[in-house]
């Protein structure tokens, strides 16, 4: 299959690939790229474990092709905090015990990260929107609605 | 001054930082160098004759390096025999005299298939991609056959047969009484009989199944790499299939994304991947996708209960009838656990002297039931729980008093059933306060101030549901512990993690038992190569018997320790103190000798070594437990009814739960919340349903729906953790209590928020369309009672 230039930011690092036009974006960050931090749950788009930020913005991976990165800047769990340290968001989740397998925590560490970042006084319920796009299987939850509003409270300048 | 134990403490995990970078390495992560994919064609329909399967046209394809059907599958590895599953311990047998069938699986079937997704051919590609590109050039042909889905219907004299050689679909059946049940009705002052079913959901973790398979091309050993729960029975089990010997393969559960007892099953896939990596001596690689997951892993729960009580005035419960119809689906390969369990959890926490029980496992063409979180417990605790709310309306009593009135007493304590655990022992009750924990749950939902916020258009219910839980089954678990020359320990065990906090919580156990520090712990687990003996972590039994393994080869290194530095330093043993990893003589705190040097003392290099000491500071342990420790639990679910629209508001859920002694708070509450998440998702969200044809009409999340953070009530905990006298830890297992309640509180909440309606819940999830349909059913029912009694 004919294969396609594209260019894109990651993680601030320029990268340019040629790839299937039909492959997806999750594959080539994973795959392509070795990026393995972020995972694919359904491929369907509703689990959320596989979200990136496409220029800010949280996105499926699993329902984007990598061409459509193409001059996009692309930010993953691996590039979210400086090396060797935790980001507030992923310093809350340990504290508030708000994953247990990890599989998921990616996925809702990068969707709260873009929400903080763009709002750091986001409401409760602006939160659990952001947080209900993603599913979890082993924390029922309650411990990543207590990170959240911890995470909350750092980037608002508090505690 | 002992050092402050860290058993019972806080302690943060160690597992996360990596994670949170990104950096967990689950099978998808592991692609070795030319790692080949596979991909499978699956069966479209629920019960066929296979006529032909051509594999020519994928071969032909790109990137195509192999296609394997059945015939093929069949010369190079045997089928699935689950040998475990044939297991029936002498006193079961005798007690209850069961009919256990457990038939082969063929890894792919060359003659007939009999359920939806279940694998037919495997494609071996370069890329996923071309490997399900060239699943479209398979060429299949089947024949239809009659299908059966509904488990009661499978019983009937003129069903479609899985196994015709049998000559019926029962793969399990058993009959069990005590006491005078007959009696005990013809004399009761009351008698409820309800039909209650338990609907069929499943695990679903979010990284759904995989396994890659490398063959070393030097020695020819195989590694599997698998998304799995028990690696070390499937390193046997793949030994026996493939025909190696079980040393020359290595099975590596590595980052797990979940399991809930839906990895602890081996699967066809899991052969045919090794096989393939086997005859092409490349790597291959095949990782589920959430259509095969729902589809093709086990599920769970499928039961329905045929329940009856007596109870006398004084609402004591007398005697208890069930009639059990357990939908094993297409294939039984865990013979007795599941039906057994629910047998062995019927009677729960209460006390009642007359039992007749019937226990029927059928085979339908419908997805493999399995253990899944609960494995038999909450569909048994639904059906009773369920009853006794009725039984508690006939009465007129309060439905947490009559479970008050009829609980075993802490007194009562140890406390005998009178069944045989599946374990062959005895069941008899460790330990535990069930009326304690009723009023501790009771106290904790506080939900007065709720139900004063009770309309006629939005009706407040609260439910109650009450269960035992036999946690940290055996056989056994193994476990070593060593302390390496420069003071590093490390902990082997043969369970594996799947986001439970092993390294954490083991690592307390060790460092209080050898009298080390915390971060010099290690522990490692889910390797069939890193300790050669393991069952696996199922059954909420890891902390049960790994931990308690642990414990004790911890203590005999310690002791061994104690006596080489006595040597060392020349005085007695007892004169010796051991605190974070030294050795100091009493009173003299400033002396130390660190057990790192006391294990390099041992070193072969050192030519002062004692004479006959073997070289490691190490010993190894194999915990077996004489039975299982009993967890409990007593959960309360206050809901908010919409009348009008049946929408099932879940406002509050309280859990009281004894899990014996807790080894890291903030770790066992996160399992208890996890499980009750679970649990909720079944009552109110999650179904997966089979039309006629055994078409499976929910294969997706936008179908099967699980519950997010918005559906999160307020939980409140608490604990009253009796301690085991079973085991030196007096630890309980407490993986699956969580999911065991909800359905059951939840289905009693949604009721007594109707209850003036006349609505009766007898199946779930309580989805809106469900709650509506109840509440027409019940104002129909109720204006025909009506227009009887006028005319």
């Amino acid at each position: 299959m004919a294969e396609l230039d594209i260019r894109l930011t990651l993680n601030g690092e320029e990268r340019s690939a040629s790839v299937e036009p039909r492959l997806l974006l999750s594959d080539f960050i994973r795959h392509s790229l070795r990026l393995t931090g972020t995972h694919v749950g359904c491929e369907h788009g509703v689990c959320g474990a596989c979200t990136v930020l496409v220029d800010g913005q949280p996105q499926r991976s699993c329902l984007m092709f990598a061409v459509q990165v193409d001059g996009a800047s692309v930010e993953t769990i691996e590039g979210v905090a400086p090396e060797g340290e935790l980001g507030p968001v992923q310093q809350a989740f340990h504290e508030a015990h708000g994953m247990q397998c990890g599989f998921c925590t990616p996925g809702f560490i990068m969707s709260l990260t873009a929400l903080l970042r763009e709002s750091p006084g986001a409401s409760d319920d602006e939160i659990l929107d952001s947080l209900s796009g993603h599913l979890c299987r082993c924390t029922g939850y309650v411990n990543i609605i207590e990170a959240a509003h911890l995470a909350r409270a750092r980037m608002n300048g508090g505690a | 001054m002992a050092p402050e134990p860290l058993i019972g403490r806080a302690v943060p995990r160690v597992e996360d930082e990596r994670l949170l970078w990104g950096r967990g390495r689950y099978v998808d992560d592991i692609h070795p160098e030319g790692c080949l994919e596979a991909a499978f064609l699956r069966s479209p329909l629920a019960h066929a004759r296979v006529i032909r399967v051509d594999v020519t046209g994928a071969l032909g394809a790109p990137g195509v390096v192999a296609a394997f059907d059945g015939a093929q599958a069949a010369a190079l590895a045997g089928p699935l025999v689950f040998d475990m599953a044939r297991i029936v311990p002498e006193p079961v047998r005798r007690s209850v005299d069961p009919l256990v069938r457990v038939q082969p699986m063929p890894s792919l079937p060359t003659e007939r298939v009999t359920y939806v997704g279940q694998p037919v051919a495997m494609v071996i590609a370069e890329s996923r991609y071309l490997a399900e590109d060239a699943l479209q050039l398979i060429d299949v042909e089947y024949e239809d056959l009659p299908v059966v889905v509904d488990p009661e219907l499978a019983l009937e004299p003129d069903a479609p047969l899985l196994e015709p050689e049998w000559g019926d679909n029962v793969a399990i059946a058993f009959n069990f009484r005590k006491g005078d049940p007959d009696g005990a009705f013809a004399n009761a002052h009351v008698t409820i009989e309800e039909r209650f079913r338990s609907h069929r959901y499943m695990a679903a973790p979010i990284e759904t199944r995989g396994v890659v398979a490398s063959v070393d091309p030097f020695d020819s050993r195989l590694t599997v790499w698998a998304s799995s729960q028990t690696p070390h029975l499937m390193r046997d089990f793949l030994a026996g299939a493939l025909g190696y010997a079980p040393d020359r393969l290595r099975v590596v559960a590595p980052d797990v994304g979940g399991g809930f007892g839906m990895k602890g099953s081996i699967y066809p896939e899991d052969v045919l991947v090794a096989l393939a990596a086997r005859e092409l001596r490349r790597p291959v690689k095949w990782v589920e996708d959430r259509a095969e997951d729902l589809a093709s892993s086990t599920h769970g729960r499928e039961q329905v209960h045929q329940i009856e009580l007596a109870a006398g005035a004084d609402g004591r419960i007398l005697a208890l009838r069930d009639d059990v119809v357990h939908n094993s689906g297409a294939f039984t390969t865990l013979g007795l656990v599941v039906p057994y369990n629910s047998f062995t959890h019927l009677l729960g926490p209460y006390d009642i002297e007359s039992v007749d029980i019937r226990m029927r496992a059928v085979l339908t063409n419908t997805g493999v039931t399995a253990p899944f979180r609960g494995a038999g417990r909450p569909e048994t605790v639904f059906a009773v729980e369920r009853a006794i709310d009725r039984l508690a309306r006939e009465l007129g009593v309060d439905p947490a008093e009559l479970r008050e009135r009829n609980m075993v007493r802490a007194d009562q304590m140890p406390y005998a059933t009178g069944l045989v655990y599946r374990d062959g022992a005895d069941q008899v009750y460790d330990s535990g306060d069930y009326p304690g924990l009723l009023r501790k749950a009771r106290e904790t939902v506080d939900a007065g101030e709720l139900r004063a916020q009770s309309t006629d258009e939005r009706r407040i219910g609260v439910g109650y549901a009450a269960y035992t839980e036999g946690t940290g089954v055996g056989p056994f678990e193994s476990a070593r512990v060593r302390v390496e020359p420069g003071g590093h320990v490390v902990v082997s065990y043969g369970g594996a993690s799947q986001g439970q906090g092993h390294r954490t919580t083991l690592a307390q156990i060790t460092a209080d038992a050898l009298g080390v520090r915390f971060e010099d712990v290690e522990v490692r687990g889910g390797d069939s190569g890193e300790i050669p003996q393991g069952f696996g972590t199922i059954a909420s039994r890891t902390l049960v018997l790994a931990g308690n393994a642990i414990a004790e080869a911890a203590a005999e290194v310690r002791e061994r320790a104690a006596r080489i530095a006595a040597e060392m330093l020349e005085i007695s043993p007892d004169d010796l103190e051991l605190a974070d990893g030294a050795f100091s003589p009493k009173g003299s705190p400033g002396t130390k000798l660190p057990l790192g040097d006391v294990a390099g003392f041992l070193s072969p290099f050192n030519p002062a070594r004692p004479k006959g000491e073997p070289a490691e500071l190490a010993a190894g342990s194999i915990y077996r437990p004489s039975s299982v420790t009993y967890a409990a639990g007593v959960h309360v679910a206050v809901v908010a009814v919409d009348v009008a629209t049946g929408m099932v508001e879940l406002l509050r859920y309280a859990v009281a739960h004894d899990c014996g002694r807790v080894v890291n708070p903030t770790i066992a509450d996160g399992q208890i919340a996890g499980g009750v998440m679970q649990g909720i998702g079944g009552a109110l969200y999650e179904e997966l349903v089979y039309d006629d044809a055994g078409q499976l009409v929910t294969g997706s999340f936008l179908d099967y729906l699980l519950p997010t953070a918005s559906e999160t009530p307020e939980l409140r905990l608490a604990h009253m953790d009796v301690p085991s006298p079973l085991n030196p830890l007096g630890v309980k297992g407490l993986g699956e209590g969580g999911a065991i309640g909800p359905p059951a509180a939840i289905a009693n909440a949604v009721e007594d928020a109707l209850l003036d309606l006349g609505v009766v819940v007898r199946e779930g999830p309580f989805g809106p369309s469900r709650v509506r349909d109840l509440i027409r059913e019940a104002a129909t029912a109720g204006r025909d009672k009506v227009n009887t009694v006028g005319s």
